[in-house]
């Protein structure tokens, strides 16, 4: 009752126009802090929730031990040993998926017949999720290691694959017409333009394929019996209570997850330099 | 009672015969003769006949929606048309020779190219040697006096940069005919004004014949020896009409009777035109 009759009676005074001058470089100064806001947020946050005992310390240990013990893992570990099995999974499924895919992309994408005869296929698998595949992949492939890298690959390919034909069927008309007035053959239209103007959405498709071929090795390296990764360490870790060990995996993986983008970010950014512009 | 299988009232097919190719008068480059575009049903160009004079510039002026650009596309081959001949000095388009400059040089250069391989792209496609690439390429860049760095992408250099390099791309094989669709729209009148006089210079030096389309009557009287007025859709022609002043021609020029009565001629036609 009190607040809204004292704000009422404080004196109105202009919108203050003097700092507005001065608050535009003091921004650019703040700028460079703000990425850096949200992560100390949540683990401020996350000690003292732990520190409060609203959750207890048995099923979320503190931020400074799960970051303590993801640098011990990483740095020699196990925790590194099944960092890297999971990389390995994880570029093995993504190469197979980049190199059958991409080509597989353009070509479908050049000829739109084709791409439209298969189009519902990509469309629909594209859309199942590929976890609900897993135990087709167990029935051909049994419980191993090429199962893992193989049903992500058929995730990520797919995605790849979309994403390549979009690339070269929703190229700028106007650069094939001018290669065409300039006397280009199809073949040559299709190795100077089409190719080259696939690349950025290429990379696009690239780039979520890696994302999606890392989850679907980690979901994989859970459920089918396995004895290393990441998937197979934080799902052992939860099953023997050995909590910072699994948040450790966790952010484990989400740090690999963001390098992967951030690498393919400045993959393209080199590569397809004239993206944006 | 009529038997079953007799038509009654069946369509009648008239057997018309196929005109007879008229030739152009004396100095004609390019001969269209019974063109005809259709688009959504609808006539865009029927039975229409043009005759295009060698060496000479021929600016291409008429209402909206006339099909300009539909026109010297379907000249240039870029769009199918559905009946009727066009002839380049009595060859087929595909034995022809052409440079085309789009209006979006932004989409028509190749940007994954560095500029000078850009300008080099139509002299690669005809197997020429790296010899007599680079050799055309030095005439071209001395021609045009060139300022800035051709090593650099197309998306580093300004847009009057960038569409100078889509003339001089345009340019490089030695085309037989220049097509220049609106080639100044996207310009700023600084570029505009350079762009024009590199296209006077390049004339004066090869008379090679141009095909320009374009929306300003100034710029398409100062560049032209005739100006080709388009009636509205199906199009047909409203006037040719002939400007003669030599060139080179200058910011005199543009206050010049002739030019003032040419440019006056063309926009009371234009605007009959466009009442009609």
């Amino acid at each position: 009752m009190s607040t809204p009759t004292s704000t009422g009676a404080a004196p109105w005074a202009p919108p203050a126009s003097a700092d507005t001058a001065s608050a535009a470089p003091r921004r650019s100064h703040w700028g460079k802090a703000l990425p850096f806001i949200g992560p100390v947020v949540l683990f401020v946050v996350w000690d003292l929730v732990v520190r409060l005992g609203f959750i207890k310390a048995i099923l979320l240990p503190m931020p400074g031990d799960t970051i303590a013990t993801l640098i011990a893992g990483l740095a020699g570990g196990p925790l590194l040993v099944d960092f890297a099995v999971t990389v390995w999974r994880t570029l093995e499924a993504f190469a197979i998926a980049g190199v059958v895919g991409v080509p597989l992309g353009v070509l479908l994408g050049s000829n739109e017949k084709a791409y439209r005869s298969v189009e519902f296929l990509i469309d629909f698998f594209r859309s199942t999720p590929s976890s609900a595949l897993i135990p087709l992949f167990l029935m051909i492939f049994g419980v191993s290691d090429v199962n893992k890298v193989a049903i992500a690959a058929f995730g990520a390919l797919l995605i790849v694959v979309f994403n390549s034909a979009y690339g070269v069927m929703n190229a700028r008309k106007q650069r094939v017409m001018a290669a065409r007035v300039m006397g280009a053959s199809r073949w040559q239209i299709f190795r100077d333009v089409l190719v080259w103007e696939s690349l950025q959405p290429s990379f696009v498709g690239l780039r979520s394929a890696v994302s999606m071929a890392l989850v679907i090795v980690i979901v994989a390296e859970m459920f089918i019996g396995s004895d290393s990764g990441l998937g197979h360490r934080i799902i052992n870790s939860q099953q023997v209570m050995n909590v910072r060990d699994m948040y450790a995996s966790i952010l484990a993986a989400g740090a690999l997850g963001y390098a992967l983008n951030i690498l393919f970010l400045m993959a393209e950014r080199r590569i397809v330099h004239w993206s944006g512009r | 009672m009529r038997t079953v299988d007799s038509v009654i009232n069946g369509p009648v097919y008239p057997d018309v015969p196929k005109p007879v190719f008229q030739p152009g008068p004396a100095g004609t480059h390019i001969t269209i003769r019974g063109l005809t575009k259709y688009f959504a049903g609808w006539p865009l160009y029927e039975h229409f006949d043009l005759d295009i004079p060698k060496h000479k510039i021929v600016s291409v002026f008429g209402p909206n929606g006339c099909g300009k650009s539909t026109l010297i596309n379907m000249i240039a081959g870029l769009i199918p048309i559905d009946s009727g001949e066009i002839l380049f000095d009595g060859k087929e388009r595909k034995d022809t020779r052409i440079g085309y400059v789009f209006q979006n040089y932004r989409e028509a250069m190749f940007p994954w190219m560095r500029t000078i391989d850009n300008i080099a792209y139509p002299l690669k496609l005809e197997g020429r040697s790296k010899a007599e690439v680079d050799r055309r390429m030095e005439e071209l860049v001395a021609s045009f006096d060139v300022k800035f760095d051709l090593r650099r992408y197309p998306y580093e250099l300004s847009g009057g940069q960038q569409q100078t390099a889509s003339i001089m791309r345009a340019l490089a094989p030695n085309p037989e005919v220049l097509f220049l669709d609106e080639p100044f729209s996207a310009l700023d009148f600084e570029m505009t004004l350079f762009i024009r006089e590199k296209l006077q210079e390049v004339f004066i030096q090869t008379g090679t014949t141009m095909l320009l389309v374009s929306h300003d009557l100034e710029e398409a009287v100062y560049l032209a020896d005739q100006v080709l007025l388009l009636t509205k859709r199906p199009t047909r022609v409203a006037e040719v009409l002939r400007y003669d002043d030599p060139r080179p021609r200058t910011v005199e020029t543009l206050s010049t009777p002739s030019f003032v009565a040419t440019k006056k001629q063309s926009l009371e036609i234009f605007q009959r035109e466009v009442r009609r």
